[in-house]
């Protein structure tokens, strides 16, 4: 026995568990990043929200153009913000199409209506000429009356529109303006005296947050172009919830039959293996939260699935390993030889799957582009935890003197 | 001293494998020319509710709600006493907003738990892609095992990979298992792992080629290998389908059809790899030793 190798490796063990723990179980509560699994962002699928695909369609008024296009997903994402969702997802997919996603939103329909309205604001005289629209506007403020509990948006003119403003109600004492929305009249008050300051108001609402989001939609303005939605996907967050759930489970399951299996089948290698793989696991974990990669459920099942491979270079190792032994040579140097010969096949069997991963990255969409960062760090953490990590610890074992029976090296 | 045990000659049996490939493929293509495969709303374009009621409730309640709106042909699925999946063409903003809210109202509660709407555009080009980026991955793998390895075996390696593809494709068309945008991912991954699969056994057989003695028939140095191969290819494809079999009894019903394709796929791959990459190697071997001159022969 080596007791300085025996204490390394206990130290190693010691160290390997310490960061496991530190990953997913919540020890100090005062650290705001651990257990870092946390930092890891979670797709829709994982905590429930909506997910939008708009495209622009042409209309004989406004044709799609990348300019427009633009401005509409600046008006979106004003809008969003608005409504107070965090962390939105607003992004540009080919020419005409912007995608936006939503987490934790109550009520999704509500949100995208909100989101693609047009919000055209028009003021109307009661001979139907449009005197005032959007345009003019400066600001726009939901209120409630304390006492009357009336519910108003309250309309502020930019100098111009008020100063148009004040000439229409001086010219229109008595009669009716018309306040339109998107065509359809909201309320048309009889003008009782001329208003100079430029300051209006719109009643006749149900609740203070649909006053809050005409109030949003006025503030950011009309949409330059007309988007329809392609396709909506939403999922409640308890559904979203049970998912993960339900993967962590089938995740430690799957974990536990593979270490019981590569113990049982290749003994001490085996236990190394195991000792690597956690390792493979953390280091995974901590490169997608450090490249902030988006968890979905489709990701968790490969991010499993590369577990059951990572442990490939490691068999491909010990079936060497274990051949070198029956040619009669010593351990330390059929590690070596194994190693050695295992190398090859390891790279190029990697190298191919990883041109698979890097096409998919060039021409996969969202969702398979995802997939494919997730794969290409599986294969390259693995390769490095089974040549590096592995050889590292298998050499400290042997080292160790710990077993020194060759038979349970698989010899 | 390497394993003497070798219980059958791998490429001497090798027609037994091809049929046994072309017994499982030939059902499949059929079927994926009589009945095609059971496109969900990601390709055909549709509706999607995943619903949760607060009572227990009969398909025929939720049919009969659902015929209101004209919609007897929606698929209804049942998972448990309260919870369904239905899917129905596509449906715009107001009509899902409807038929949901007659839910609601005449089975006692219902909470809409998923919902997916897509538009037929997007399905189609995401097939398109996935199969130009197949294509394009294909290419340049062969390239490179071509100049790792030799352009031969970059051929066998690629078809016995499109013999998985088939072979998934073939069972989800057969058994009508409806394919979302997750079963792309499932065949890309079923690639990755065959092409990985079928690059240890040939770098094994080229290692045994460099040192193999005169007068060895280059079909036991392809059986040899196999057979030294053989263990870590079971022992690999087992811990792949550990983890499967977890996701597939403990995941939930919304990755079953990936889980289910992957499952099928990796033990084809791990089949093809060792049954179909070898044997078709040495046959184009054998094909291109006959066209050759035998100037050898004295």
């Amino acid at each position: 026995m080596k007791w300085d190798k025996i204490l390394k490796l206990a130290g190693i063990i010691l160290a390997v568990a310490a960061v496991a723990v530190l990953a997913v179980w919540p020890v100090f509560p005062g650290v705001k990043w651990l257990p870092f699994t946390k930092l890891i962002k979670q797709g829709l699928d994982l905590k429930g929200g909506v997910h939008v695909v708009l495209e622009a369609t042409d209309t004989p008024e406004a044709p799609v153009t990348p300019e427009r296009v633009k401005q509409a997903m600046a008006i979106i994402e004003n809008r969003v913000n608005a409504f107070g969702v965090a962390e939105p997802i607003i992004q540009q997919q080919g020419s005409r199409r912007i995608i936006v996603e939503l987490a934790g939103v109550e009520d999704p329909d509500e949100a995208i209506r909100t989101l693609i309205k047009t919000a055209y604001l028009e003021f109307k005289t009661e001979d139907g000429t449009t005197v005032l629209t959007g345009r003019h506007l400066k600001n726009a403020v939901e209120s409630k009356d304390p006492q009357s509990g009336r519910i108003t948006v309250n309309l502020e003119f930019e100098p111009e529109g008020a100063k148009i403003f004040a000439d229409v109600t001086a010219a229109n004492v008595d009669r009716r303006i018309a306040i339109l929305l998107d065509g359809n009249v909201l309320q048309a008050p009889v003008v009782q005296e001329p208003i100079p300051n430029g300051r209006a108001e719109i009643t006749g609402y149900e609740s203070l947050e649909e006053a809050h989001n005409i109030a949003i939609l006025l503030r950011s303005g009309a949409l330059p172009v007309k988007l329809e939605v392609m396709e909506k996907r939403t999922v409640g967050p308890t559904l979203g919830a049970d998912s993960l759930n339900r993967s962590v489970k089938a995740g430690i399951a799957g974990l536990a039959a593979i270490l019981i299996f590569m113990a049982a089948y290749y003994r001490v290698p085996g236990l190394v293996a195991n000792l690597a793989l956690v390792i493979y696991a953390l280091l995974v974990l901590i490169i997608f939260a450090a490249l902030n990669v988006t968890m979905t459920l489709p990701g968790i099942a490969g991010f499993l699935l590369s577990m059951g491979m990572a442990v490939d270079a490691n068999v491909i190792i010990f079936e060497r390993l274990k051949e070198e032994l029956w040619t009669g040579k010593t351990l330390r140097s059929a590690i070596d030889v194994g190693f050695k010969r295992a190398f090859v096949a390891i790279f190029d069997s990697n190298v191919t799957t990883l041109i698979a991963a890097a096409v998919l990255y060039y021409f996969g969409t969202g969702p398979i582009k995802g997939f494919a960062v997730t794969l290409s760090i599986g294969i390259l953490v693995s390769m490095f935890t089974a040549i590096a990590v592995t050889r590292w610890l298998l050499h400290l074992v042997a080292a160790s003197n710990l077993v020194r029976n060759v038979k349970m090296y698989g010899g | 001293m390497l394993r003497e045990r070798m219980p059958f000659h791998f490429i001497k049996l090798r027609k037994i494998w091809y049929a046994i490939s072309v017994l499982i493929i030939v059902p499949g293509i059929i079927s994926l020319f009589s009945q095609g495969l059971n496109m969900g709303i990601d390709f055909s374009g549709g509706s999607l509710f995943d619903l949760k009621f607060n009572q227990p409730t009969a398909v025929e309640q939720v049919r009969s709600v659902l015929g209101g709106f004209g919609l007897e042909g929606a698929s209804i699925q049942r998972s448990n006493e309260t919870d369904f999946l239905i899917r129905t063409r596509e449906l715009t903003e107001e009509e899902s907003t409807k038929v949901v809210q007659a839910l609601n109202e005449k089975l006692g509660g219902v909470t809409l738990q998923r919902s997916e709407r897509v538009g037929p555009v997007v399905g189609r080009e995401l097939i398109m892609k996935a199969l130009g980026a197949l294509a394009v991955a294909s290419v340049l793998m062969v390239i490179y095992i071509a100049w790792r390895f030799e352009f031969k075996q970059g051929v066998a390696a690629i078809i016995s990979l499109l013999h998985d593809v088939l072979v998934v494709v073939g069972i989800f068309s057969i058994f009508q298992i409806e394919i979302d945008s997750a079963f792309i991912a499932a065949i890309l991954t079923i690639i990755g792992y065959s092409i990985n699969d079928t690059i240890v056994i040939f770098d094994r057989i080229r290692e045994n080629l460099l040192n193999k003695k005169k007068g060895d028939a280059l079909e036991d140095i392809i059986n040899a290998s196999l057979w030294q191969t053989i263990a870590r290819s079971i022992n690999t494809v087992l811990t792949v389908e550990f983890v499967l079999v977890a996701l597939l009894l403990l995941g939930g019903t919304t990755i079953r059809s990936m889980v289910l394709a992957l499952l099928v796929g990796v033990t084809s791959g791990a089949y093809s790899s060792i049954f179909n990459a070898s044997p078709l190697w040495f046959d184009f071997k054998r094909l291109e030793r006959r066209g050759r001159p035998r100037t050898a022969r004295a």
